[in-house]
């Protein structure tokens, strides 16, 4: 039932659409991409042309085939990350809201202060400390600064959900504390789970970007935030290599766009109030 | 079938084992409010009940007399503040260990007021019955479906095969409460806390609850605390039946003593206003019952019931009345039969 209604929401059917063509793309990369992303032996600064369709960059390399092989980084960033933070998440909420006490207080404290931390200035500090450049340090430093909103999500749920009836009931049915969590609680919330996944990727994503785009991640690797970061080095806008420019800015957008969209869905799925007919 | 049962319900600790449940100054006070302007709710206040083996008691009050507070307190979801519970002659510690309560809940079950909330939407009813079979080791694995079968037959789900694998929005409301009461069987416990099991029902299929409640009862020598807040119901359940009043126990006795010659003014008052045909308002007449259930944060010391009480006077004031001997165990907690 539910995932009939998932199958039949445009935003979900769009949002995996989008998903599906990158995975394609990151999957695929050495057989579609037309030359290797870090050959440098073309000419620089070419426009479009049958050779190089979307041109090459100021140090002569393919832009197509550095977007083609960026989407493998970017993927990986936000799709490992949205696993870490969503683990993170689980941990925190479910086990502070659960347990209570002043397990509960050290956790939602730990939230609360991640939670007024503005996002982008802490992941910029912690990034600069980091001095192993390239996509592990990235990785972690998205997870560090973005768990905290989603655990206090799931804690909520997960104080409404303890006071259930059926949860009661399972407890007088000798049910263990980790048993009740595991069979009614986090299945109960199955739904917010995911759509927390997916709007962790879309954090991730973009964080991504953001950090490579300013110089904090490992330059030398091809990925769209990178690709940004040299486009703008090199001033491709002046040099009228717009497509080098604002082609990585697109994919990032609509891979943004394919995480939030499903992100949105499963809300709505789950959300009966939230669905329209 | 009620065995004789000692007056008092003070005394000495006892082994009677047609004693199931003993309970002793049962308290349960919540605190309230944000710090600064924390206050007590006094929910329960020294409650002492006596049940037999294979007894029925109804347990009767208004909302916010703390009946759905005393069953939560004897089941261990909310943990009482004070008092003494003693199960089958044996002492429960009130700040239970996990072993303490595993081996309380399996002989303490109860059946939840709202049958579409108390089972889990994503359990079949075979996931959900087999849950205490399993975890009180009721059942070994490879019997558990046949033992689940055999209790939805006992409340009466028939042909059990076809129940099995239904999730709970494939049931009707009667339906489901007959998986919730086949749980609380699961465990073959000896008492069972029945929170209003029928208040969410269709009225058409409550008696039907009713029955198969006491055919369960009867078959199995179970003891049964039966909540209501409806007199006339009680009646047709229990051997006994004890009325609460702001936490306060203020009459208890036989089901029939209580429904045809109560003493305390507000078992009239409940007596009153139950629907019976024969008895009741007869048209013209009013009966003043006018008030709310009392603040439980400011209760005075005297006897809960005053401000409400047609025939209050100054000696309910002071402190609340002892218990009065009535015969025939009836007893009652008011000045006007001193």
């Amino acid at each position: 039932m539910t995932l009939r209604a998932f199958l039949t929401n445009r935003r979900a059917m769009a949002g995996a659409g989008i998903l599906v063509f990158f995975a394609l793309l990151a999957g695929l990369a050495p057989l579609i991409a037309p030359y290797s992303p870090t050959n440098i032996n073309f000419p620089p600064m070419l426009g479009p042309s049958a050779a190089h369709l979307l041109g090459t960059t100021a140090n002569g390399q393919d832009v197509l085939s550095q977007l083609i092989w960026g989407s493998r980084d970017t993927l990986i960033v936000g799709l490992v990350t949205a696993t870490l933070i969503s683990g993170i998440q689980l941990i925190v909420g479910i086990f502070g809201g659960y347990v209570g006490g002043w397990i509960d207080e050290v956790l939602s404290m730990l939230t609360n202060i991640f939670l007024v931390m503005p996002g982008l200035p802490l992941m910029i500090i912690v990034a600069a400390y980091v001095t192993v450049k390239g996509t592990v340090p990235i990785i972690f430093v998205i997870t560090v600064t973005g768990w905290a909103w989603g655990a206090r999500v799931l804690r909520s749920q997960t104080l409404t959900l303890r006071s259930q009836a059926f949860v009661e009931a399972a407890q007088l049915s000798g049910e263990s504390r980790w048993r009740i969590v595991l069979t009614h609680i986090v299945p109960n919330m199955a739904g917010i789970l995911v759509a927390n996944f997916f709007g962790a990727a879309l954090y991730a994503v973009l964080s991504e970007a953001g950090l490579e785009f300013l110089g904090l991640g490992n330059v030398n690797t091809v990925t769209w935030g990178t690709m940004l970061y040299w486009a703008e080095n090199d001033e491709a806008l002046l040099m009228g290599l717009w497509q080098w420019m604002v082609l990585p800015g697109v994919c990032i957008a609509l891979l943004g766009t394919a995480f939030g969209l499903l992100n949105f869905a499963v809300d709505e799925v789950v959300n009966p109030r939230l669905r329209r007919t | 079938m009620t065995a004789p049962v000692q007056a008092a319900p003070e005394g000495s600790a006892t082994t009677d084992s047609a004693l199931v449940l003993e309970v002793r100054g049962l308290s349960k006070s919540f605190t309230v409010g944000s710090i600064g302007r924390r206050r007590r709710v006094r929910a329960l206040n020294g409650v002492d009940l006596r049940l037999e083996r294979g007894e029925v008691l109804g347990l009767v009050g208004e909302s916010g007399s703390g009946k759905t507070t005393f069953a939560r307190a004897l089941a261990f979801l909310d943990s009482p503040t004070g008092g003494e519970i003693w199960l089958e002659g044996v002492r429960q510690p009130l700040q239970p260990t996990p072993r303490d309560l595993h081996r309380y809940r399996s002989r303490v079950q109860m059946i939840f007021q709202d049958p579409y909330a108390s089972l889990d939407r994503l359990h079949t009813v075979y996931r959900t019955l087999s849950q205490p079979l399993r975890s009180f080791r009721i059942a070994p694995a490879s019997q558990t479906r046949a033992a689940c079968a055999e209790l939805l037959e006992s409340v009466g789900l028939v042909p059990a095969t076809d129940f099995l694998d239904r999730y709970p929005h494939e049931l009707s409301g009667g339906q489901r409460q007959r998986v919730g009461i086949a749980r609380a069987l699961a465990a073959r416990p000896a008492l069972i806390l029945a929170d209003e099991p029928t208040s969410m029902l269709d009225v058409s299929i409550r008696l039907t609850i009713m029955n198969l409640l006491l055919d369960l009862q009867q078959g199995r020598a179970l003891s049964l605390i039966f909540i209501t807040h409806d007199l006339a119901g009680a009646n047709y359940v229990s051997d006994r039946i004890a009325i609460l009043y702001a936490g306060h126990l203020l009459e208890i006795g036989p089901a029939s003593a209580l429904m045809h010659d109560p003493y305390h003014p507000y078992t009239q008052l409940l007596r009153k206003a139950a629907p019976d045909p024969q008895g009741g308002f007869r048209r013209g007449e009013r009966f003043d019952a006018s008030g709310e259930p009392p603040d439980l944060t400011e209760l005075a010391p005297g006897c809960p019931f005053v401000p409400r009480c047609p025939q209050a006077r100054a000696a309910c004031h002071p402190h609340l009345p002892a218990w009065r001997e009535l015969g025939g165990q009836h007893r009652v907690r008011c000045v006007l039969y001193d």
